[in-house]
């Protein structure tokens, strides 16, 4: 074992013991993570809850259907001279666990449908964002925010020079070394992260240009697919500034691996002043001539090209 | 060769023909049938499992050490379509064609010449899907859903179609088969409610089988002609959709999954009551929970589709439909530990295998119960939860029910005892390994690894580093299951007796072992407590 897997052991026991106990919240994944993590976002809790009372119905009923089988094979075994019975029906039995089941699922179904509902209601948005999907990167376009349209800003955010570099096979390079700050980001950071603010309800309208990709940032609590000629909406509130990350969740092709997601929130006026200067960058303040916007068009296009016709709105 | 040749080893109705060319390549003895069947499963479960080994060794670290990314995609792909169509659903129909004649007390299957063929076609279909691999553009790496507009990218794509075109066409066949079998082909006295609840089982398969091969051929010819023909089934360019090929995939896909487990839950009825010595518990609440989810199996295809964007209404009804599914499986489980409670039990390889299916199977059921669960699902799907799921319901569900079956009914096929001590050793390493293999998975996947990707971050290397350890030694644990039927067909000198196992019930063992080329030329007469279910009144 070398210094450097020591140390790592040391730090993933640390790790381990923060996400056991619940302290230093954080929405990376951290080694030996055991659970899904509670997210960042007013509605994340709802997988994190569910998923939580799924498992311990599961555990329950496990420990009952198991320990039943268990001590049925140390009781019932023919070397301690058990003797074979003759009954095979036991109706009032197969009642009872018939029913009970019936009871849990609907009092598990009864919660998953309000979180469905929550979900799906992306009504009262103050800011959409159209993510769209490319072979192997993302695009983010600002539609608007606080009602007020936003016009040329957008960009793509593909995955952060290091990381691609490390990953090539046999780059020699130790994926260990990708870092920012404290964070180990190998294959979790971009060039450019899309950047939202807190405390916002923001509408994200995702849509793929060529094959289907998924956008899922965990700690948002959602993933949803990016689909060519259609627009699926879902939205998120995010509580805390912070960096959020995520990967691709649909097989996209080769590079499928390799287009993470990173999400900035930042406070309200921080950014009011971030979306001003990108703005400013887009739309210069004096009466700009043709030539000058047409330079900038490329880089700032509104709509990003996708798959054929015009594409019919889904309601998540 | 001669036609005289022929003729006389025909007129000897008791034995095999000497030829190999004549007993294997033209065989119409469903027994012989089997035994191709259960063969080229076995050769399939190798190379599936050979690509598996790659998909492991990759990920055994975090950075790209072995393969391309795009290799890593073809084994992916490749491993999931041997297996399935390859390794489980063969060793099904393998075991169903030496079975169920001898179960029913037929004489064979009912077409006999069609059972030959559809046999003969899989190598075929094998060999073009696996031939991709070696041509250029390398075979397919869009995952075996082939979802457009991704698979359409494939240079292998007709190869791939092709190939499901011709294991969709032996599938119906053997389904045709053993339902006439069943139907027509039952001695005197085995009402549908007597026969073993294997029979039923396949039954029901036989019928599901039908119903969806149709479904994913015309699915694929769809891509064929979406590819190379014009058409814009799925392209959004002119007017088709993308998510309606997911919609007809999975509605073959979701009943293709009960396709693999249902005969699993009757290999499990009938092993378990063999060796708790006591009758299955509710024979009728088992047919009925096999039917019922059967059923089941047609309305619940959108779960797969959690994440595309279904209407809401859509997301609740799927959701409902498939955690109703958990009613029918709890009444199976209950009745097998049922069984078990009462008995009198010992513990031989064929009741190892099947215990650890009860409970590892139900693990994968209670992962299945929390996928259901749409707003959880969205965190759940395409990641390393749903990984492990499926490998729990398939890996420790579905072959773990053919190795039990294996070593349960090798002795009345070769007629000759397996090593207990061996198959012992493979039940401890395999049902060791697996767990090391797949537990892991689920904590990956809620940490947040996707599926499918070929390298990760760092957080995720400890639990890969386990996961893969466990892959290699559950891989090699299988050789141990090679020599293990090697050694019992070949060089075994302990001679198994017609009953086989002390508390075995059932038409198949009133017959010698190994059972002979032709059995019950005449109808054999059935009585009630020879079945393996006693007296059924309930």
């Amino acid at each position: 074992m070398t210094s450097g897997s020591i140390r790592r052991s040391f730090t993933t026991a640390a790790a381990l013991a923060a996400v056991l106990f619940g302290s230093a919240a954080s929405a990376d994944p951290s080694p030996y993570q055991l659970n899904m993590q509670p997210g960042g976002s007013t509605w994340s809790h709802v997988p994190y809850e569910l998923n939580n009372w799924s498992f311990g119905v599961c555990v329950v009923i496990g420990i009952l259907v198991f320990g039943a089988m268990f001590i049925a094979m140390f009781r019932f075994r023919k070397s301690r001279g058990a003797v074979a019975e003759k009954w095979s029906h036991n109706t009032k039995l197969e009642i009872i666990w018939t029913t009970i089941p019936v009871i849990i699922l609907i009092t598990l179904a009864y919660f998953a449908t309000g979180g469905i509902t929550s979900w799906a209601d992306t009504t009262g948005s103050q800011m959409t964002v159209k993510v769209t999907g490319y072979q192997w990167k993302w695009r983010y376009d600002y539609v608007d925010y606080l009602g007020k349209p936003i016009s040329k800003v957008g960009f793509m955010s593909k995955l952060d020079t290091q990381s691609d570099q490390t990953r090539q096979l046999g780059s020699g390079m130790d994926p260990y070394a990708v870092k920012s700050g404290n964070e180990s980001t190998y294959l979790l950071d971009v060039d450019k992260p899309l950047i939202v603010p807190v405390g916002t309800k923001i509408r994200f309208v995702i849509t793929g240009a060529d094959v289907i990709h998924s956008w899922w940032v965990p700690a948002l609590g959602w993933k949803l697919d990016a689909i060519p000629g259609i627009v699926n909406a879902a939205w998120t509130n995010i509580k805390e500034p912070g960096i959020y990350r995520g990967q691709c969740a649909e097989l996209c092709g080769q590079d499928h691996g390799f287009m993470p997601i990173v999400v900035v929130a930042k406070s309200k006026p921080d950014f009011a002043r971030w979306l001003a200067d990108e703005q400013a960058k887009a739309n210069p303040p004096t009466a700009a001539p043709a030539p000058a916007s047409t330079a900038a068009a490329p880089k700032t296009a509104q709509i990003a090209p996708t798959a054929g016709k015009p594409a019919t709105v889904k309601q998540g | 060769m001669s036609h005289a040749a022929t003729h006389d080893h025909h007129d000897d109705h008791h034995g095999a023909p000497k030829n190999f060319f004549q007993r294997w390549c033209m065989s119409t003895n469903h027994k012989d049938i089997g035994t191709l069947y259960l063969v080229f499963a076995l050769v399939m479960f190798f190379i599936g499992g050979s690509f598996a080994m790659v998909i492991r060794a990759e990920l055994f670290k975090p950075g790209l050490q072995l393969v391309q990314p795009y290799f890593f995609n073809q084994m992916t792909t490749l491993h999931a379509l041997v297996m399935i169509f390859g390794a489980i659903m063969p060793a099904f129909v393998g075991l169903g064609n030496w079975m169920i004649p001898l179960m029913v007390g037929a004489p064979d299957m009912a077409l006999p010449r069609m059972n030959n063929l559809s046999f003969w076609i899989m190598p075929f279909a094998f060999v073009l899907l696996l031939s991709t691999l070696f041509l250029p553009g390398g075979g397919p790496a869009g995952g075996w859903t082939m979802y457009p507009p991704l698979s359409l990218q494939s240079s292998s794509l007709a190869y791939v179609v092709f190939a499901i075109h011709l294991m969709g066409i032996s599938s119906i066949m053997g389904a045709i088969n053993i339902i006439a079998t069943i139907l027509n082909m039952r001695a005197p006295g085995m009402d549908l409610l007597k026969m073993p609840v294997f029979v039923w089982s396949w039954l029901i398969t036989a019928f599901l089988l039908i119903a969806v091969m149709p479904v994913l051929a015309g699915a694929v010819t769809m891509l064929l002609t979406d590819k190379y023909f014009g058409t814009n089934f799925f392209n959004p360019g002119g007017g088709g959709d993308p998510v309606l090929y997911q919609h007809i995939f999975w509605f073959f896909g979701h009943p293709e999954v009960y396709i693999m487990i249902l005969p699993a839950f009757g290999i499990i009825s009938e092993v378990i009551p063999t060796f708790a010595r006591k009758p299955i518990f509710g024979y009728k609440a088992m047919v009925f929970a096999i039917a019922s989810i059967a059923f089941l199996s047609f309305i619940v295809w959108a779960h797969h589709m959690f994440a595309v964007g279904l209407p809401m209404g859509a997301e609740i009804f799927f959701m409902y439909a498939t955690m109703l599914i958990a009613v029918p499986t709890g009444v199976k489980v209950f009745n097998w530990v049922s069984t078990m409670w009462g008995g009198s039990m010992t513990f031989e390889t064929p009741m190892l295998f099947a215990i650890a299916f009860v409970i590892l199977f139900t693990i994968g059921g209670f992962s299945g119960l929390m996928l259901a669960l749409v707003p959880a699902d969205f965190q759940y799907h395409d990641t390393y939860f749903v990984v492990a799921h499926f490998h729990y319901v398939l890996v420790t569900g579905a072959l773990f029910a053919i190795i039990s079956a294996t070593y349960y009914w090798l002795p009345k096929w070769c007629g000759h005892m397996y090593s207990e001590f061996w198959g012992k050793m493979h039940f401890w390493n395999s049902v060791v390994w697996v767990n090391v293999l797949f537990f892991p998975q689920h904590f990956l996947g809620l940490a947040g690894m996707p599926r499918r990707i070929p390298d990760y971050n760092v957080a995720f290397a400890n639990f890969n580093m386990i996961s893969s350890i466990g892959g290699f030694l559950f891989g090699a644990s299988q050789l141990i299951f090679l020599g293990v039927l090697i050694h019992a067909i070949w060089f075994s000198k302990n001679k198994a007796t017609d009953r086989v196992w002390e508390g075995a019930k059932g038409l198949e063992w009133t017959v010698p072992s190994p059972a002979p080329f032709h059995t019950f030329d005449v109808p054999p007469v059935i009585r009630d407590e020879d079945l393996a279910h006693g007296h059924v009144n309930d």
